[in-house]
């Protein structure tokens, strides 16, 4: 059922832009029945996994690789999945009137669908390689949607630099897996969490660690890979809405969770994550009451609600990471839509100049202020649930360092402060607040929709729900995944449905307190805080990364541009340059790896028999082919007329070959003469296109070549000669004997008294299918390319 | 070229070429040879058909686009690798079966063989495609 739901998706994904053609308008509401479904099968699941249970599937993969095909559903995975399929099911209803009329919706359904998949997948997936492959998978989708408007340069950058950021972050979590993989044998997560004191005793788990959170942190925007995170806007609101409330960016927090019963007791862990964690937080809260647009609000809030995420894992408060988690993308969700829903009808996309919305729009505003207050942390609604949890956490840090406790509380207070005033920027301003301008609108604000506000209304109603009655989710969801987080270790949970209790007077909801009232007063004040502050922009983007991308993507050395350097230097168009790097690369890394283990001269020796003793009889055959080689190869350099150089170089083709029937390896010199013959007759077509025959080269040019060919023929010489000294290991050719020779004892694998050809044709038949598939390739390649410059004389020179 | 010993050879050379390529392929699994010296020779015998009466006549000759031959050949030891997996050992794993036949004794046929028949018709598509789309050039 697990891979049942999964697969569905998928497949819906595949079938979207036929469904599209077929069905028109109607092609959201069909789509969304598949998330709806699995979002039902995960809910029949949310009670039996909170009591501990997980329902466990899976198949052999790759068995020498020990990887497997399994997935796994516990309280984190069930808590992930329903957002994953809950939020989804909105989002494509929503996406459905929201690109009404736009050419390319049914491809956008499917690089939708295929994220949603994605995303599933990953949360489900208990094998690292498998979870690695899902995730590259979002990384991928996730660059098309955000890209979808890829007419727009901006567009194309934002989902180009997201990709590149996110695809860095990847590698080095995939480095990091296989590491962990490797000291704990095993690449199952509940066996590598099961097994975690292995962990403890590897001087690697250090190095596995910081790598796999390379992964995570770049994956969830935290300081200082953040900057991707805001850029990626440019994607149309359901994208953002779903990437980034309850999706993509928490993938790292994701994993962070899963494997924290693992890492858990390590200092390392505990310092890294709450560090950058809080680094996160207070940037992202700072940045979010800077900007007014309403999608950046929305994006740095987001960042900064990774930063809390992932701190409070580090800071061991486990049950404020999840109620955090789950409000998170309830808000934030529903947020993102409105910006949407106002963008779509009122044309504006800065909140300060919207205003007096609320009359136009009722049910959209309504669904702002209270999902905008729960992000401010106001009573009576789930927001104010986890930031309460949120500050005991901070305040009774279990984790991280105790020498500066003081510090979690005081650095979530601020950042409480200014998540409020982003709270009130998105939920207030627009809705309540009289406007500025005196123009019109761009366009005549009305209401949205009936699907455009199904799924805003919903998470709105589950905000309200939850924050009155929190008991309601504490039991099914919130404590289950508190207890996958915390892994088998003992948590203190804080009992939700006492939060409203009047004895429940504490430090916690003092500060809580403070932080609101702070932040109302911000907000007031609001415009002359974006004018003090705005000389620390440039601290602001100074310190993250995105300094970094840049120069390495449009950097400049003098005039031009690094990437335009490099180009030129390794893709120059000119045939000598690629040969000459070629040859220069291969002698450095050859005659390195030569000098550094040293002893040619000795191996040369020793391949040589003693001058006395060598037969020159027998080797006059050999000599006579060698001064033949050589004559020719020389000549080959001197010839003046193309035909001539060709035939002089056919003659050393024929000489190798000739050798090789010498020294009895028939099949080779029979490949080499059939070779050798249809080359000249390549070579004799092409040089009917090539102009005639001239002398460019300096004196100059030529001798550095003659220096270069002289050094790799003397390189190549060596590596041969030394690998006499090698004594082969018998074990091969025994193994080839064994089992193919027909007339060997014993079991067979393969028959055959050829071994060049069985080896070829059976032993290592999948590289030789991957061989001739290239060579296959290759052939259209060289036909396409000629006959497009045929068809196309105007652009000619592209062969 | 416009030469009539050439041709008149070519014509008697050809069948012998091809019946040589094909033993060279079918002999390769005892003895030296193979799929890809025998695409190989078989490519030259085409070529040499082309240098006696032309691009245009080889192509009626070969009947169906170079392209279909790579086909084929890819096709070929693709397939040669399910017996294998039918039987659940590894893709690509060789099965043999024996047949008696009349007046030649036992005649062993084997995946190993088909394998090899694709890897001569890759070749011979790959090699004549490249060749002539040089040729057509000129």
């Amino acid at each position: 059922m697990i891979v049942g739901t999964l697969l569905a998706i998928f497949a819906l994904a595949l079938a979207a832009p036929t469904l599209h053609r077929v069905l028109g308008r109607a092609t959201g509401y069909v789509l969304a029945l598949g998330p709806l479904v699995a979002f039902g099968y995960y809910l029949t699941q949310m009670n039996p996994t909170a009591s501990g249970e997980a329902v466990a599937v899976g198949w052999t993969w790759s068995q020498s690789l020990g990887v497997e095909f399994s997935f796994r559903v516990d309280s984190l995975s069930t808590l992930f999945a329903l957002l994953v399929t809950g939020v989804g099911t909105g989002i494509v209803l929503y996406a459905n009137s929201y690109l009404e009329g736009h050419p390319k919706r049914g491809r956008f359904f499917g690089y939708l669908l295929g994220f949603m998949g994605a995303m599933l997948g990953l949360v489900l997936a208990d094998d690292l390689i498998l979870l690695f492959i899902f995730w590259e998978l979002t990384s991928i989708t996730s660059y098309l949607l955000i890209g979808f408007d890829h007419e727009r340069e901006k567009a194309r950058k934002s989902a180009l630099q997201a990709l590149v950021v996110t695809g860095l972050g990847g590698l080095s979590m995939l480095a990091g897996m296989v590491l962990l993989g490797q000291i704990a044998g095993t690449f199952s997560v509940s066996g590598i969490i099961e097994h975690h004191h292995v962990l403890a005793d590897s001087p690697l788990t250090v190095a596995a660690m910081i790598l796999i959170l390379g992964g995570a942190f770049t994956k969830s925007a935290q300081f200082p890979f953040h900057f991707w995170l805001p850029n990626a806007m440019e994607a149309p609101s359901p994208v953002s809405a779903y990437l980034h409330s309850s999706t993509m960016v928490k993938a790292g927090v994701y994993l962070v969770a899963r494997l924290n019963p693992a890492f858990l007791e390590d200092p390392a862990w505990q310092w890294s994550l709450s560090c950058f964690g809080g680094a996160t937080m207070l940037l992202g809260a700072y940045l979010a009451t800077r900007q007014t647009y309403y999608k950046k609000v929305l994006a740095y809030t987001t960042v900064s609600s990774l930063g809390i995420m992932i701190m409070l894992i580090g800071l061991g408060a486990p049950q404020a990471a999840a109620a955090y988690i789950f409000a998170h993308a309830l808000f934030k969700g529903a947020l993102f839509l409105v910006a949407g829903i106002v963008d779509h009808e009122a044309g504006v996309k800065d909140t300060e100049q919207m205003g007096g919305l609320f009359g136009k729009m009722p049910v959209t505003a309504l669904v702002a202020i209270i999902s905008g207050l729960s992000m401010a942390g106001m009573v009576p609604l789930l927001g104010f649930v986890a930031k309460e949890l949120l500050l005991k956490g901070s305040l009774h840090a279990h984790g991280g360092p105790h020498e500066v406790a003081w510090l979690w509380p005081t650095i979530s207070t601020i950042a409480g402060a200014f998540m409020a005033v982003a709270g009130f920027q998105a939920g207030i301003r627009p809705f309540l607040m009289r406007r500025s301008a005196t123009e019109d609108y761009p366009k005549k604000p009305h209401e949205a929709p009936l699907p455009m506000l199904f799924g805003p209304v919903v998470l709105t109603g589950l905000t309200l729900i939850g924050g009155v009655l929190p008991a309601l989710f504490t039991a099914p969801i919130i404590n289950g995944t508190t207890a996958s987080i915390a892994g088998g270790h003992d948590v203190e949970l804080v009992k939700l449905d006492a939060i409203y209790m009047a004895t429940h007077a504490s430090t916690a909801l003092l500060l809580s307190g403070i932080a609101l009232v702070a932040g109302a007063l911000l907000f007031v004040l609001r415009k002359p805080w974006r004018a003090i502050t705005r000389p620390l922009d440039r601290v602001a983007t100074a310190i993250g990364c995105e300094r970094i991308y840049h120069l390495l993507f449009n950097g400049t050395v003098g005039p031009v541009s690094l990437a335009t350097v490099q180009t030129r230097f390794l893709q120059s168009g000119y045939l000598r340059v690629y040969v000459q790097v070629t040859v220069l690369t291969t002698l450095m890394l050859g005659g390195g790896l030569l000098a550094w283990k040293g002893g040619v001269v000795d191996s040369i020796a020793q391949a040589l028999p003693p001058f006395g003793e060598i037969a020159w009889t027998e080797l006059l055959f050999e000599a006579v082919l060698v001064s033949m080689i050589c004559v020719a190869a020389i000549a080959s350099t001197q010839m003046r007329g193309r035909l001539s150089t060709i035939a002089v170089l056919g003659v050393v083709g024929y000489c190798s070959a000739v050798i090789f029937v010498l020294f009895g390896a028939p099949d080779v010199a029979m490949t080499q003469f059939a070779v050798e013959t249809l080359t000249v007759i390549i070579f004799v077509l092409v040089v009917y296109h090539l102009p005639r025959f001239a002398v460019y080269s300096s004196r100059k040019a030529k001798s550095l070549d003659a220096l270069l060919g002289a050094a790799f023929g003397l390189m190549m010489a060596a590596f041969v000669v030394s690998s006499f000294a090698i004594t082969a290991d018998d074990g091969i050719s025994w193994f080839y004997n064994h089992y193919a020779l027909p007339d060997a004892p014993g079991e067979h694998v393969a028959y055959g008294r050829n071994l060049v050809n069985i080896i070829l044709v059976d032993f290592r038949a999948l590289d030789t299918l991957g061989e001739i598939t290239v060579l296959g390739l290759a052939a259209v390649g060289v036909y396409t390319l000629l006959k497009l410059r045929q068809e196309r004389p105007a652009q000619g020179g592209m062969a | 070229m416009n030469s009539i010993i050439l041709r008149t050879a070519t014509r008697f050379m050809l069948p012998l070429l091809i019946l040589f390529s094909i033993v060279v392929l079918l002999r390769g699994h005892n003895q030296p040879g193979g799929g890809f010296v025998g695409g190989l020779l078989a490519t030259s015998a085409f070529v040499l058909y082309a240098m006696a009466f032309g691009v245009p006549a080889m192509k009626r000759l070969l009947r169906v686009p170079l392209t279909t031959y790579i086909a084929i050949g890819l096709g070929m030891a693709l397939v040669s690798g399910v017996p294998g997996l039918i039987e659940s050992k590894p893709f690509l794993y060789g099965m043999w079966a024996s047949f008696e036949l009349a007046g030649f004794g036992e005649l062993k046929v084997g995946t190993p063989l088909v394998f090899d028949i694709g890897v001569y018709f890759t070749v011979l598509g790959v090699c004549l495609l490249m060749l002539l789309t040089l040729a057509e050039e000129s």
